[in-house]
This record gives C-alpha cells, structure tokens and sequence, in this order.
C-alpha cells in the first residue's frame, strides 16, 4: 500500500470509530437484534475500507454504510429461516421508523445512540458490566481493547459481553429511551456506566500510563456525546464538567519520576486552561436552575480547586458548604470523609480529625485506604508522629495502586525515618 | 413475550404491608390490561411436600420445600407483555414488591 493509500485508509478508520456507535445504534433500532447489528456493522466497515480508498469516500459515508450494513442484514435474515417471521415483523416496524427517524447532520445516518446508552446501562445488567458495554457499542471500541481497558483477558471480557448480551435479547430488555417521568430513575445509571470508565482511567495502577489516559479520553468523549443527545439535563452537562476539572490536572498529576503528585503539591502552571475553561462553564449549566446533582456539585468542587492559585487560597469555606449538599443528595460514609478533609482545611486538623474518627465504625470505609491515608495525613500535621506512621502503614497495606503506594511510603518515611 | 412474576415475601412470619384490597386491585388492574396469561397464589409453605426419583426408580417425598430458605415463593403471574421494561414495571405495581417481599421476574423460555 502506497504513503496515500495508507494515508486514507487511516482516516478512513478514524471515521469508523465516530460513526460505529451510531451505526450500531440504528441497526439495532432497526432490526432489534444487537448480535445481527454488530455483525453487519462490522461486515459494512469492511466493505468500506476495501472500496472507498479505491472509489473514493462516498458523500454521505454514514448511509453509505447503513444501506450497505442493511443489505447484508436482510440477506442474513432471508437465508435464516429462524429469522423468517421476524423478518415481517421486523419490515413492519422498520416502515414506522423511517417515517419518525431523526436524522442529524447530512451525513445519512439517523441518530439512535440515546437508546442504545440506555440499554447498555439498563439496571437489570450487572452493574460491573455496563461500562464494557458502553464502551464496546458506543465508544465503538473492540472486544481486546475493551479487555486491556479493564485489565482483563480478551476471553474473559469477550464472555462478560456475549453473557450480557444474551440477556439483552432473551429478557428482551429494550432499546429504547425513557419516558420522561422514568429519565431521573434511569439516567443516573446512564452517567454512573460513564463515569465509572472515567474512574477506571484513574484507579488502575498496571498497563502502560498513555492507555489509562486513552480511557477517561473515551468517557470523556462518551459524555459530550451524551450532551448533544440529552441538552436539557443538567446532570449531564454536570458529569462532562467534572471529568474535564479533573481531567485538566491529568499531567500534573505525575511527577518527574512517574511517582503519584498529589492535589498540594502540583505545579499548577501544568494544568490545562482550556479544559478548566470548558468545565466552569459547565458547571455553570449544572447548577443553574433548580436543585442541582450530585455530579453537577462535584464539578463545582473540582472548579473551586482549579480555580485556587494553591491549596491555602482554596475556597475551603465553600469547599465545604458544596460537600454539605452532596452529603444530602448521596449520603455515604466517603462523602463524608471527603468533607471532613476539606473541614481540616477550613479550620484546622484537629477539627477534621474528630470528623473522622466519627466515621471509623463505617463498614463501606472498612479496606477502604484513603481512610487512614487521611488520618494519617491530619495525624502528621498535628505532630503525632507514631499515630501518623501506624495509619500510613494501615494505609500501605489497603492501597492497590503501586504510584499510591509509592507515595505512601513517602510519607510513612517523613513521619518514621527508621522505617523502610 | 411471556414473563414470569414470581413472588417472595421476606420470610414467613414477616407482616404483610399489604391488604386484601391492594391485593384485589393489582388483580383487577393486571386483568383489565389483557396481559394476564395465568396467576395464582399459592397455599401456605407448611402444605408444601417435596417429591424426587432417585436414579434406581426409588421414590422420596418428604414434607416441606425442597430448599429451605428465608425468602418463601407465595405466588405467581404470567404476563404477556412487549419487553422487560414493561414487565418489570408491573411487577413493581404488584404488592407482594412492598415491605419484606421482592419480586423475581422471569422471561419464559421459548423453544
């Protein structure tokens, strides 16, 4: 293949990957049947890279391949006797959704992804598997890339997706939107499959670092698709401001020798402006208007950080008052320990510490390392050295993640210098 | 698509939330809406009597459920309805979902 060929071929691929979810989405609208959809979605990706760099890109390359995808999905169907009186039911329905099909910019391809995000993190699938799922059918990753992103084997990630989709299509869970009476049942599980590949970026310590960061990429660009979808929900607007405040300190985030740079001691000057920009005003759509949510409050949290030249500026009062609300809209024993670090800011360790304590009995903090990372941090700056270095080794012992672990060692080093 | 509504109430002796006349009206409202396939309810758990073959042709029954839990099955529907969302929907306007209960929905297998 010659320089240009390679070249097309390239960005060829680089269009597939935006328009493999909506494809997919509308083949399933169409035929109801994610296992058929994803074959011939495939089959018509193929089918394109063979043709276009000879041809040349078709002018509308999205229903280039949504006619071509459903060719070869009538033909399936036809030989398949399975599927014969489905195929009547399926050609009646499909009558219907032509006359009703949003179609978006004049690229061919009607947009149906909002029903497939729903189904991906439908709450009658196993919670574990509904960020693979979004990730594998709307961020159009592969089986293998989706298994590097959880750390998994290909053939495990490859069963956990085929489990679920059986059960898809034999519970016959739906591909379709909420009503809006159901959206504030439904949509949070919808931000949650989001947000939890956005964590798995951050939290696993294996694999090489460019991966992880390719995976809160994806959340990210998860998020903005969902906001184009959903532009009225605030909540949306919430949870794509936050991943990017947090984002934005992505590079700050390690230090020179790979080791883990805490919030306090980063360079600021390497956080990313644009992104923080993008997140503000985003976080001014979350709370703007009625109650806000809790990702839309945690967006302001994240703004109040990288909005402060350094950790003495920060607005701790506010920091505090935000955690406050979140504390009421999800209650839960981390929240709580978030808001009593933010009370050691605002008016001292002793304070924030005695927060703490109050929380030791807290089963879900039990093996939960950031804990007495915590007291130990508060312990530390209060001069009880030995206290300190026992809740640092508590620490050691929970903490997962080898950059954690580094930085814990760290500290239990400046607290116990006879120890490690 | 057929889906089974089976259910459990939390343990035996648990009080029922419910009354008799929640009871009648989610019958009422599950017939009125033409998806009722079947339903009953069943006797209480200590009627309950267990039957197995063994391989050699040998017959057991013994009294009781076959496995003995907290949760007891109480009772069932089948409904005939478009897909799970429907399905689970009904199931959460049935009162054996409230209080101590739960309800364990089921898609019939179809060959």
């Amino acid at each position: 293949m010659d320089e240009r060929a390679a070249g097309t071929r390239s960005s060829v691929e680089a269009v597939f990957r935006e328009e493999h979810g909506r494809l997919l989405a509308a083949l399933v609208h169409r035929f109801g049947d994610l296992d058929l959809a994803e074959d011939v979605a495939s089959e018509a990706i193929e089918a394109a890279l063979l043709h276009w760099p000879v041809d040349g890109v078709p002018s509308r390359p999205g229903a280039w391949l949504l006619t071509t995808a459903r060719r070869r999905a009538v033909d399936r169907l036809r030989r398949d006797q399975a599927y014969a009186a489905r195929l009547a039911l399926i050609a009646a329905e499909a009558e219907r959704a032509d006359a009703a099909a949003p179609v978006s910019d004049d690229d061919g391809l009607p947009d149906e992804r909002l029903r497939l995000f729903f189904t991906c993190a439908h709450p009658a699938l196993p919670a574990a598997d509904r960020g693979a799922l979004t990730l594998r059918y709307l961020a159009g990753l592969t089986t293998p890339e989706v298994a590097r992103a959880y750390l998994v084997p290909t053939a495990t990630m490859a069963q956990r997706l085929v489990r679920a989709k059986r059960k898809i299509s034999e519970a016959r869970i739906p591909f379709r939107v909420p009503e809006p009476a159901e959206l504030p049942g439904r949509l949070p599980g919808v931000l949650q499959a989001v947000y939890s590949i956005f964590t798995e970026g951050y939290a696993a310590s294996s694999g090489p670092r460019l991966q992880r960061l390719d995976l809160a990429e994806e959340a990210i660009r998860l998020a903005r698709i969902l906001r184009g979808l959903l532009p009225t929900q605030r909540e949306v607007a919430g949870l794509l401001g936050l991943m990017l405040l947090v984002h934005a300190r992505w590079d700050a985030r390690i230090g020179a020798d790979g080791e883990l740079v805490l919030l306090d001691a980063q360079d600021r000057t390497r956080w990313d402006r644009d992104m923080i920009n993008e997140g503000r005003s985003l976080v001014l759509v979350a709370l703007t208007g009625g109650t806000p949510g809790p990702y839309g409050v945690q967006a302001a949290i994240a703004a109040l950080h990288d909005e402060a030249a350094d950790e003495a500026s920060t607005d701790w009062p506010q920091v505090v008052a935000l955690y406050d609300v979140l504390l009421a809209l999800t209650p839960s024993p981390v929240v709580a320990l978030n808001r009593a670090v933010a009370v050691a800011m605002r008016d001292g360790p002793e304070a924030g510490l005695a927060l703490l304590d109050e929380l030791a009995g807290e089963a879900q903090l039990r093996g939960y390392h950031p804990y007495p990372a915590a007291r130990a941090g508060l312990l530390h700056r209060l001069g009880r050295h030995a206290e300190a270095a026992a809740a640092y080794r508590e620490a050691l012992d929970l903490a997962g993640t080898e950059p954690e672990r580094e930085h814990l060692r760290g500290r239990l080093a400046a607290v116990d210098p006879t120890d490690g | 698509m057929k889906y089974m509504l089976l259910i459990y109430s939390g343990s035996a002796d648990a009080p029922d939330p419910c009354t008799v006349e929640d009871w009648v009206a989610f019958d009422k409202a599950v017939a009125e809406a033409g998806i009722l396939v079947s339903g009953h309810s069943l006797a209480d758990l200590t009627t309950a009597t267990t039957v197995h073959v063994a391989e050699t042709g040998e017959r057991a029954v013994t009294d009781g459920p076959f496995a003995e839990s907290r949760e007891v099955l109480g009772g069932y529907y089948v409904i005939d309805v478009p897909d799970l969302d429907v399905a689970v929907e009904w199931a959460a306007r049935c009162p054996g979902a409230r209080g101590n209960g739960a309800m364990e929905v089921r898609p019939v297998a179809e060959f």
